[in-house]
């Protein structure tokens, strides 16, 4: 059943009046009448979107039940799933916004409230927000991840998302999957979008500065060797806002260097200081924020560090985290925020700022609920029109989903697991390998399965697969590097993506461990011990150092699941977990 | 100076080693590899190669040296490192690579009034410490950074 916006209102009415909402502050702010009535403060209003990764058309999106914090990160925001993020953001459970937020009766709770996100309803929110605020009083910031995700995204090349942002009316971005289209592409994307592209982080390296292939980018600056511009200033409300782009710093270990040969990235945050400082000192600014593409921890890390900073809107790590968190650094305080995946969430930050301070807020992570917000007429004939020449294809039934199929958690999800076990079965191997990325949306039991939702889980520029020989040693080596990259307990060392998946694997894993100790007792499917210099068949995709001979990822789903009919998994190969007992980052 | 400058000068730089290697023409390579100190950079460990290179093995760790090197490389077999201090009367900074078979990386001898302001690239084959040691009015301090090298790929 799904729920009409007339009796969404009414059943909000009625949990309203029967006392069933918290009566904290933060609830209090919430206007139980209608779930996008959010009340006006202060004179600045920053609308932030990010990693909706090209999902123009509503979807569902299943939070993840396994999201580990490892460290000082243990028990923290944005290291809590199910009852215990209800419980630290005091969200009633069994409600919209408990669906919003976590996993919890996940399947009952998405056929009553619906799909989630696309830009034709995205876009009404954003207008109505917008109206609401008044001409000039806000401004749309896009943390990145926008370009790439669907399948009209690949075979455009991202242009078909830079023509919806340019509808929906984003005014400043920054990026990372952007970046894993060829450079000349990518160059030819910010020139064709009429908002600032930003990004402190991305110089050119000293070589290519020699005879730099886009010296007429406007983004470029010779004298800095910056790539692209390094912040942005925007009057809003008579405020002057300044907005300091920090791109994905791990972009050429994560994706292709290939691509991007002259462009070098890092965290950087002298440099950030230094251009917070000179932003501080020469413009004269009300309001310094950025819009960060680290992932969460690093934010919270930087935000230790750097100061100056009004408030980082964070992306890359899809975190839904209804709240800011405060961190204290040598001039003050800083607000982090992360808004989600998949489009399904929109911040909304209200801000009273005068005279070059920021003097209170509030924050709203508003989820974006297809049925309850009328899709945009101009927006949606848009995406029709550019999904009409692919819409037969995308739209062509392969199976039909026996269990919720998602990808999101530190290990394998269930979409991972159909795409490991379509490697080994095609490919003739033993063991499959598959990226732990953090974007692919869900699909409910009984939906069919359609290439949209293969391509939403696959679509990359390096989408070919490879089948070869591994000794148990290499793959341990593979699994503990990544698992390093997940749980290093310095946010700095780590990439921000989830724990690689595995097919026909079984193994144990420790994250409190260090380096090359995390992974132990690997072993096949049928509990074979995998010995450290005997060979094995291994095949995967999505390599990074050079391109891998098999066809791309999805012809090889695909193929898997035209022979399925109903999918359910046999088994899945999520590790066993030491040391984890208790964490508020796994479900109990 | 701007990075403009900064290349004018790199290039004045290169075209004077250019016309020195034009008139050092006639000399063998023995014999124009004849400062290199061979036991410090084809030493097996970090105290031995110190030892050869500054005299000692003994450093004094010191917050006044920075190491400006990313967290985790873009490319293991180059990886851009900076050493800068502040300290007066700087003679020379070593630059090591904790985890390689033969840790001495560079060995920069400053001539007096020089900056002490040095960047080159690293190999580096796996994670680990990249290690300055800097020589200033005969004694020695030394400072530490981590590089992760990863195999990449897999990230969200």
């Amino acid at each position: 059943m799904t729920i009409s916006r007339r009796e969404f209102v009414r059943l909000m009415g009625l949990a309203g009046a029967a006392g069933m909402l918290p009566a904290s502050a933060f609830a209090a702010a919430r206007k139980p009448s209608d779930l996008y009535e959010v009340p006006k403060f202060g004179n600045v209003c920053l609308l932030h979107m990010t990693d909706c990764h090209a999902q123009l058309n509503p979807i569902y999106f299943r939070e993840p039940s396994v999201n580990l914090g490892i460290g000082k990160a243990r028990g923290k925001a944005p290291h809590l799933v199910g009852k215990a993020f209800l419980e630290h953001f005091d969200i009633a459970p069994g409600g919209i916004e408990a669906h919003a937020f976590t996993y919890l009766d996940f399947e009952n709770a998405a056929r009553k409230f619906g799909k989630v996100g696309g830009f034709a309803h995205l876009a009404t929110l954003v207008k109505r927000l917008r109206s609401e605020r008044g001409d000039g009083n806000t401004l749309l910031l896009d943390g990145g991840d926008t370009w790439q995700g669907s399948g009209t995204a690949y075979w455009t090349r991202g242009k078909d998302m830079v023509g919806a942002c340019n509808k929906l009316g984003v005014d400043v971005m920054t990026g990372h999957w952007e970046f894993t289209y060829m450079d000349k592409e990518v160059i030819a994307n910010i020139g064709d979008f009429k908002g600032e592209f930003v990004a402190q982080n991305v110089s050119v390296n000293e070589d290519a500065l020699f005879d730099y292939r886009f010296a007429d980018f406007k983004g470029f600056d010779e004298d800095s060797g910056l790539a692209f511009k390094p912040y942005s200033m925007k009057s809003v409300n008579g405020m002057r806002v300044a907005v300091i782009g920090q791109a994905f710093p791990y972009t050429p270990i994560a994706n292709p260097q290939r691509f991007i040969p002259d462009w070098t990235f890092g965290i950087q945050d002298e440099r950030m200081q230094s251009i917070v400082n000179h932003v501080r000192e020469n413009e004269k600014p009300d309001l310094v924020v950025v819009i960060s593409h680290n992932g969460m921890d690093v934010d919270l890390k930087m935000a230790s560090r750097v100061s100056g900073i009004d408030v980082i809107f964070g992306g890359h790590t899809h975190d839904g985290v209804p709240r800011p968190v405060e961190v204290s650094n040598k001039s003050g305080k800083t607000l982090v925020t992360n808004a989600g995946s998949n489009g399904k969430f929109l911040g909304v930050m209200d801000l009273d700022v005068s005279k070059g301070k920021l003097k209170n807020y509030r924050y709203r992570l508003v989820p974006v609920f297809s049925n309850l917000l009328e899709a945009d007429k101009d927006m949606q004939s848009y995406i029709d029109k550019v999904r009409a020449p692919y819409k037969d294809k995308l739209e062509k039934k392969l199976a039909v989903a026996g269990e919720t199929l998602y990808r999101r958690g530190n290990f394998n999800g269930t979409f991972d697991q159909i795409i490991c076990d379509a490697l080994n079965k095609v490919n003739d191997s033993q063991i499959s390998l598959s990226p732990g990325f953090r974007w692919g949306t869900t699909v409910l039991p009984g939906q069919n399965i359609t290439m949209d939702h293969v391509m939403d889980q696959t679509c990359i520029t390096y989408p070919e697969t490879y089948r070869r020989e591994m000794t148990g040693q290499e793959i341990k080596a593979i699994l503990e590097d990544v698992c390093d990259n997940l749980f290093n307990p310095d946010p700095y060392y780590q990439q921000g993506g989830d724990m690689v998946r595995v097919g026909g694997l079984d193994y144990v894993c420790e994250p409190g461990q260090s380096m090359g100790k995390r992974i132990s007792n690997m072993t096949l499917d049928n509990g074979t011990k995998i010995e450290a210099s005997k060979k094995y068949m291994v095949s995967g995709w999505a390599t990074v150092g050079s391109k891998s001979p098999g066809r791309p990822i999805w012809d090889v789903v695909a193929d898997y699941l035209k022979e399925q009919g109903t999918v359910k998994i046999k088994k899945l190969n999520t590790p066993k977990l030491i040391g984890v007992k208790g964490n508020p980052g796994i479900a109990s | 100076m701007s990075l403009n400058e900064k290349r004018r000068v790199f290039l004045k730089g290169s075209l004077a080693a250019g016309a020195l290697g034009a008139a050092a023409g006639m000399l063998t390579p023995g014999a124009v590899l004849a400062a290199w100190n061979k036991n410090a950079f084809t030493a097996k460990s970090i105290d031995e190669a110190i030892a050869a290179a500054d005299g000692s093995p003994v450093t004094t760790p010191s917050k006044d040296i920075t190491i400006k090197a990313p967290d985790i490389a873009e490319n293991g077999a180059v990886v851009p490192v900076t050493v800068v201090t502040k300290m007066k009367g700087v003679d020379s900074i070593t630059l090591l690579v904790e985890k390689n078979s033969t840790p001495l990386s560079a060995i920069f001898h400053l001539p007096k009034g020089t900056l002490p302001d040095v960047s080159t690239r690293v190999k580096m084959g796996k994670t680990g410490d990249v290690i300055a040691v800097v020589k200033a009015n005969g004694k020695l301090y030394s400072a530490r950074k981590g590089v992760k090298v990863t195999i990449g790929g897999c990230g969200g």
